[in-house]
């Protein structure tokens, strides 16, 4: 499917930062002092090699740069864009022992990577022999591209198989538009497909998921987490289509152009990453108000703090330790009943007496959280899940099913992109590593 | 506050910034402007037979995102007539009076032409002469500039029929391109000049177009070498100062004006400590214009306040006997490096550099090994980072990262010096990126000084 991108949301959610210029990237890349054993480079999770794609900056090999991080991070694209760097390979920078700015690694990344796709955008297969063995990966999403570039990479033939039209997973869909646009992401795609990746769409059921099982060496799960869960409070059920939307269906849906508008007043309930994403998109899109209605306080956000200081530069609104009790609709729009909570003694939230108040709005975007594909990852004898989330020896990605390797948020309960794409290579080599060792053993057993 | 005046051979000026020979020098109306930023004096752009300059004519070398850490030209001597050159000089002197005024001469190897030149600069008003033996490109393809100055017969001939006409005082300028820059030295000295310039431009291609592959600068497709300057060139340019200061062969040095990579009041400074009596300055000049010698007179006024220098006298030459040669080293002196855990960040470019660069000596075992004590087995430098298996940090999720002992920096980056393999080369305290992180600290050998001529001399006599 051909991605066209709308004008009107492209104006709408123009980059938040500008790129950096060439003569700009040189002078910020020739501040690194190029550590050894970086512990930026350990700081990410692909463990980029930094200090090295920052020297090949400074002597303007953008090329080699680009491909000494897409080496190690396949969406390093994307992955520019996107990382919490101060967390990260920024937070790490040992200049912050110094008392100075870290080196911009997340921009200059993002040079290296943009000079790189505007070359035409195409990575070579290594050296090797093709292998036989066909693998297939469940899902599009980061964990799965990077699992299947790697995969690719070794040999092997590979296909991707998602529900979606538009492969990349929350790349393309979920990601605000300001920080990774859809066509970047389907571009990053499109370079995976040029290693020779096969992509399908379709939706694996268990009668699906049998036969991709016995076409294949071994099956990747990449399948992230299934939909948001719904708001569960009285009067919900009885609201009008098209008030009550999630926060990921909504973002997914400005993305992909089918939606270009928005209540005139918007509550998001929850105040994770994705949500701050959802309501600064609601106020791009033209939401004169938009509040965050969060259960704790400020200090709890699991949102970054960059994240939620652009969500008030954006002009969101947030109301802290509240939460719904009941919705219904009135005559001008929703009304949103809610309470004040506080924690008792052992944590609990319980509503403090007295505190009722309502909000008057247009629409409600729920963020608050994702259940698990309890019921594709059921159907699989031997996988165990811990906690809704898939168990994996951390090492190789390999699931109690021998045959299934599993990383991404399907694993990890939902963590970065650049988490992902970790668990997605490390599965492809343990994949490796373990076809290797099945072989071996065959022919030993042939031996006799 | 300092008193600057200098007084060079006779030639007076306010202070000891000079402008070079150069493109900053090349009319009345740019050194008058200079003179009012605040130069003591000019070398007046070289005067002599009009010459045809082509475009383009410098290139440079960037350094890390630094523009012109090293500058090259390819320009000839004055490209205006010796009439217009002269009625400007004079007509500065007219009006800047106290300023010095020096001729920068050059005309071809003959006597007449000469005396010539020189009376006719000195009857412009110019306050010196200085005889430009330097310039290494096209000229001396003329049989000029560096053709002269490169050797010392020529040298001595021009410079004495240059003396036997002038007036006023004669420097000559040295060009680097020889292999013993004191031969030339002497030269003058035994010729009767009244001081010596010196550097001027080395010989350099800076560089080639990798794209068309054609050196810098490019002429029409062609390229040809040039003269090197700028801040690249100082530490050459000290040390030839250096030895010119030190050399007493066919008489004691004489007045001399350092140039070749000053920029601020610290080059000038070392220059003067050197010896020198004046400097000059154009690359800097040429890259942010004459503002800059406001900085440099501020400075240097304050680091002699500072240090109680009262005149430039008072510090002129001071370094000049500290330099000696390595035979009179002390072999019996040790130092070692020491880390201060308090400033290290933890990059470890003393570790890799000591690894592969110098002497093994620098350990990153500071969780798993003995910290005390020579260490007998050395594990190869090996990056840890690389194996480990790493998620973004969720703050309400994951405990903030381990950190191992009392300093900012976790221990387990902070390298450990082995100071009984450590050799004190210096190495890891010049890549150290904080100061003061690693200080080169005496450790006593208990031994007497004892130098390598002592030594061989000790052994000749034993063996005698």
């Amino acid at each position: 499917m051909k991605f066209v991108a709308n004008a009107e949301i492209a104006a709408r959610f123009a980059d938040l930062h500008p790129a950096l210029d060439a003569c700009a990237a040189v002078i910020e890349a020739n501040r690194c002092l190029n550590c050894f054993d970086a512990p930026c480079m350990g700081a990410c999770p692909t463990h980029i090699d930094v200090p090295r794609f920052i020297r090949k900056i400074t002597s303007g090999n953008l090329a080699g740069s680009a491909k000494t991080i897409l080496d190690a991070n396949v969406l390093g694209a994307s992955c520019s864009r996107i990382c919490p760097f101060e967390v990260l390979c920024e937070g790490a920078c040992v200049l912050h022992g110094k008392h100075e700015r870290p080196v911009e690694i997340g921009r200059l990344q993002r040079f290296a990577m943009e000079s790189f796709y505007d070359a035409g955008g195409r990575l070579a297969l290594r050296q090797r022999p093709e292998r036989s063995e066909r693998i297939a990966c469940i899902g599009a999403g980061p964990a799965s591209l990077a699992c299947a570039a790697e995969l690719r990479q070794q040999g092997f033939a590979v296909r991707v198989i998602d529900r979606r039209e538009l492969p990349g997973g929350l790349n393309t869909h979920g990601i605000a538009e300001y920080k990774l646009s859809a066509a970047d992401s389907l571009r990053e795609v499109e370079m995976v497909r040029g290693l020779g990746v096969e992509f399908e769409v379709g939706e694996v059921d268990a009668a699906g998921l049998a036969q991709i099982e016995s076409e294949s060496a071994a099956v990747f799960l990449g399948v992230g987490l299934g939909a948001m869960h719904r708001l569960d409070i009285a009067g919900a059920s009885k609201i009008g289509a098209g008030k009550i939307i999630d926060a990921l269906k909504f973002i997914a849906g400005y993305k992909t152009g089918s939606r270009r508008t928005v209540g005139r007043r918007v509550v998001v309930i929850g105040a994770g990453n994705t949500a701050i994403d959802a309501a600064c998109a609601a106020k791009r899109l033209g939401a004169e108000s938009v509040t965050i209605l969060y259960r704790r306080e400020r200090e709890n956000i699991s949102a970054f703090d960059s994240e939620y200081e652009h969500a008030l530069g954006e002009g969101v609104e947030f109301v802290w330790a509240s939460q719904p009790t009941a919705m219904a609709e009135i005559s001008d729009g929703l009304g949103l009943y809610c309470v004040a909570v506080a924690q008792d003694e052992t944590g609990k939230l319980i509503p403090v007496a007295g505190s009722q108040f309502d909000i008057e709005c247009d629409m409600v975007i729920p963020a608050i959280g994702q259940s698990p594909l309890m019921e594709l990852l059921a159907q699989i004898p031997g996988l165990t899940m811990k906690r809704k989330r898939v168990v994996i020896d951390r090492a190789t990605g390999q699931t109690g099913n021998p045959k299934y390797f599993a990383g991404g948020d399907c694993v990890n309960g939902g963590r970065e992109v650049v988490d992902a794409v970790a668990d997605g290579k490390r599965a492809a080599l343990g994949i490796t590593a373990w076809l290797s060792s099945q072989s071996n053993t065959q022919t030993e057993a042939q031996r006799g | 506050m300092a008193d600057l005046t200098t007084n060079f051979a006779g030639i007076k000026s306010p202070n000891p910034f000079w402008l070079a020979s150069a493109p900053p020098t090349n009319t009345g109306e740019q050194i008058m402007r200079a003179f009012d930023a605040g130069w003591g004096g000019a070398v007046w752009k070289t005067i002599g037979e009009q010459v045809t300059n082509v475009s383009s004519r410098y290139s440079s070398v960037d350094w890390n995102a630094q523009r012109m850490m090293g500058f090259n030209n390819i320009e000839l001597i004055s490209d205006r007539s010796v009439e217009v050159n002269l009625r400007e000089l004079a007509e500065v002197k007219r009006r800047y009076p106290k300023h010095a005024v020096i001729a920068s001469l050059m005309v071809e190897s003959k006597r007449k032409a000469w005396h010539e030149i020189v009376k006719r600069a000195e009857d412009a008003g110019a306050d010196g002469l200085e005889l430009n033996f330097g310039c290494p490109h096209g000229m001396n393809e003329r049989g000029m500039g560096s053709a002269v100055g490169q050797v010392p017969e020529y040298t001595e001939r021009i410079t004495a029929w240059v003396k036997e006409a002038a007036r006023t005082p004669v420097l000559v300028k040295l060009t680097p391109n020889v292999t013993d820059i004191r031969t030339i030295a002497r030269a003058a000295k035994r010729a009767g000049a009244d001081g010596l310039s010196a550097i001027n431009t080395i010989n350099s291609i800076t560089g080639v177009d990798l794209e068309t592959l054609l050196p810098r600068p490019n002429v029409d497709g062609k390229s040809s070498h040039g003269g090197y300057c700028g801040p690249a060139i100082k530490p050459i340019a000290l040390n030839m100062i250096q030895q010119v200061m030190s050399d007493e062969v066919d008489g004691a040095p004489i007045p001399t004006s350092g140039i070749g990579g000053i920029g601020n009041w610290q080059d000038a400074a070392e220059f003067l400590l050197m010896g020198c009596t004046s400097v000059q300055v154009c690359t800097a000049v040429m890259h942010y214009g004459y503002r800059i010698v406001e900085e440099m007179i501020d400075g240097l006024s304050e680091w002699m306040d500072a240090h109680g220098f009262a005149t430039l006298d008072d510090f002129r030459g001071k370094s000049v006997a500290k330099v000696t040669e390595w035979q009179h080293l002390n072999l019996n002196y040790k130092i070692v490096a020491q880390i201060d855990e308090s400033l290290c960040i933890g990059c470890q470019l003393c570790h890799i550099a000591c690894w592969d660069g110098a002497h093994q000596c620098i350990h990153v075992d500071r969780v798993s090994g003995p910290i005390d004590g020579p260490v007998e087995l050395h594990a190869k430098p090996h990056e840890s980072g690389r194996e480990r298996i790493t998620v973004t940090p969720i703050a309400k999720l994951d405990p903030p990262a381990t950190h191992v002992g009392p300093y900012a920096t976790s221990l387990e980056r902070i390298p450990r010096v082995d100071q009984t393999e450590c050799i004190g080369c210096n190495l890891c305290s010049l890549v150290c990126p904080v100061e003061r992180c690693i200080t080169m600290v005496e450790q006593s050998t208990g031994l007497a000084p004892e130098s390598w001529a002592e030594r061989t001399k000790a052994t000749a006599e034993l063996a005698g």
